[in-house]
């Protein structure tokens, strides 16, 4: 959030430029100004991916208190499974959208089986073991892919559509990134009217707080859990097929995402979906800022940050419900 | 309706329950007397399903229900208002409420309206968040709450403990129009006067014995058990 400020800083500095400043100054300057608007859309965009996995991993903290180490496989899952859509389909807009609508759907179904067939059983285990579980599981399903995909780099193209760039306020903003940017806020306002406009969405919440109490009133706790599961690695999936067309898709691509997001779900306070958004930010933000101002310890200011924040706020920057 | 009988039940290594047990007729209101400590809370617990007992056994309506899970007991019409409470902290009064609603099997059953209208105060909070209730709002969200899944048998845990005399004046007068309504009531309580004005049949358990049974009238004449176990 921090950086915003310095940016907004510049911006003021720019618009009225000082008469001192001669004109080489200047010209550095706009390139600076150029540079930073154009990290700062790739740090936000990056924002909203991790933002988007995390909060599937959040919510699965929160209502399930299981630490899903397999969340970054579900995440490449839905990369694989988008690329091969898309890479079926075509470069164009059907294809996209049937990827990003159907790869999060596989991932919700290999949550499925998951949960049912296995992670239902095992509620009652203590956490740790619970770790070593889902770590086995994300190990099998790293090993699906490489059965299904091969470890071979792969890549898609966003559609035509959202191809190129498209000027905005005098700044060329990748169409793509605009996108992610659009997107990131629409799960997270769906995911918001989810928990406290549903009742599904109600009884969760009330289940990641005291879920014996839940099932006194009726409810069969089991299957809130496995709508819940489902739910985050929906969102997994969802990240994952996002994601898809930025980057190359390969095995492996689970481990920056699980280090990450776990931490951003560390700071924000567990199972809290705002926490997941403003950790993002930093991690995010605070990635692509720190690229600018020291590029060669870049990748250090979003653990710098999360140091800070934990010894600050051990319990996270939000409210965690643990 | 409830036949509990000789059921022993522990925590983790610590046998609390020696051979419990007790019934309850339809339309009754038993109490289950004692002090602090003496098991109340963990007999509940067992009905409900949240302990299992090793020993003995539960029957509810006839059915045998020790180890079924406690939403399956809930659904056969059991309600449970705990004695911590547990009002869903971060979920508005309203909300409580709205996750607890289960279709009435006749058909005419509790909505939030008529729960307001037994808790009026209720309705003044509706969206207020339920970890800021006083105590005494939160014990009527509570029993509100157990009352929306149309129980036919209603376990209070220490209702009335820690209200102010004027609070527990109201939700006596609340459960005795249950009662009329066909509602059966099984309560433990430490503030012996006001089961006393309630309960139809009273228990006394101490150390996890049942020491006493018998009628209320009974238990006003046994000055030697209110004594020892129940230091009135």
């Amino acid at each position: 959030m921090g950086r915003n400020g310095e940016c907004g800083v510049f911006l003021a500095f720019s618009a009225h430029p000082s008469l001192l400043i001669r004109e080489s100054q200047r010209m550095e300057l706009t390139l600076n100004l150029d540079a930073l608007s154009s990290q700062l859309v790739i740090g936000l965009s990056r924002t909203m991916i991790l933002f988007i996995v995390s909060a599937g991993l959040s919510f699965v903290l929160g209502v399930l208190r299981v630490p899903n180490v397999a969340h970054g496989s579900l995440y490449m899952i839905g990369a694989f499974t988008a690329y091969t859509i898309m890479a079926a389909l075509g470069n164009n807009l059907a294809g996209f959208w049937l990827a990003l609508l159907l790869a999060p759907l596989v991932v919700a179904l290999v949550g499925l089986i998951v949960e049912r067939g296995l992670l239902s059983h095992l509620y009652q285990r203590e956490h740790l073991m619970l770790i070593l579980f889902t770590f086995a599981i994300g190990l099998i399903l790293n090993d699906l892919v490489k059965f299904a995909w091969g470890a071979e780099y792969r890549s898609v193209m966003p559609p035509e559509i959202l191809e190129g760039s498209l000027t905005l306020f005098g700044l060329a903003i990748p169409r793509y990134n605009l996108f992610l940017l659009v997107s990131g806020p629409i799960v997270a306002v769906g995911l918001w009217l989810f928990a406290t406009k549903t009742k599904i969405g109600k009884i969760s919440r009330a289940a990641a707080v005291d879920r014996d109490m839940v099932g006194v009133l009726g409810i069969n706790v089991s299957w809130v859990f496995a709508a819940s599961f489902v739910i985050g690695c929906y969102l997994a999936g969802l990240g994952g097929a996002l994601v898809a067309p930025t980057l190359s898709i390969t095995l492996g691509m689970d481990h920056t995402v699980i280090i990450e997001t776990f931490l951003i779900v560390t700071i924000g306070g567990l199972g809290n979906i705002w926490g997941a958004m403003i950790g993002s930010l930093i991690f995010g933000v605070g990635q692509s800022m720190g690229l600018l101002i020291l590029p060669q310890y870049a990748v250090v200011f979003p653990y710098a940050a999360v140091v800070i924040v934990l010894l600050l706020r051990p319990t996270g920057l939000l409210k965690s419900v643990w | 309706m409830l036949e509990v009988d000789g059921i022993h039940t522990y925590y983790g290594l610590s046998h609390i329950l020696f051979g419990v047990s007790l019934r309850v007729e339809k339309g009754q209101i038993v109490c289950l007397l004692g002090r602090n400590g003496a098991g109340k809370t963990t007999t509940m617990k067992s009905i409900i399903g949240l302990v299992r007992p090793k020993q003995g056994t539960i029957r509810f309506k006839g059915d045998e229900v020790v180890g079924k899970a406690p939403y399956t007991l809930a659904r056969k019409g059991i309600g449970y208002v705990p004695d911590e409470r547990k009002i869903f902290a971060d979920l508005t009064v309203g909300e409580n409420l709205e996750i607890a609603e289960r279709k009435a099997r006749n058909g005419v059953g509790w909505d939030r309206a008529r729960v307001y209208e037994v808790f009026p105060v209720l309705k003044t909070i509706e969206s207020r968040r339920g970890g800021y209730l006083s105590g005494g709002e939160q014990r009527m969200l509570a029993i509100g709450r157990a009352l929306m899944g149309n129980p036919e048998f209603l376990i209070l845990d220490e209702p009335m403990e820690g209200l102010a005399p004027l609070m527990v004046r109201l939700i006596e007068e609340q459960i005795l129009r249950l009662r009329e309504t066909g509602l059966t009531v099984l309560m433990t309580e430490q503030n012996v006067a006001s089961a006393l004005r309630l309960s139809d049949h009273s228990y006394v358990i101490d150390d996890g014995h049942i020491r006493f049974q018998g009628t209320v009238e009974e238990l006003k004449a046994n000055d030697e058990v209110r004594r020892k176990y129940l230091l009135v």
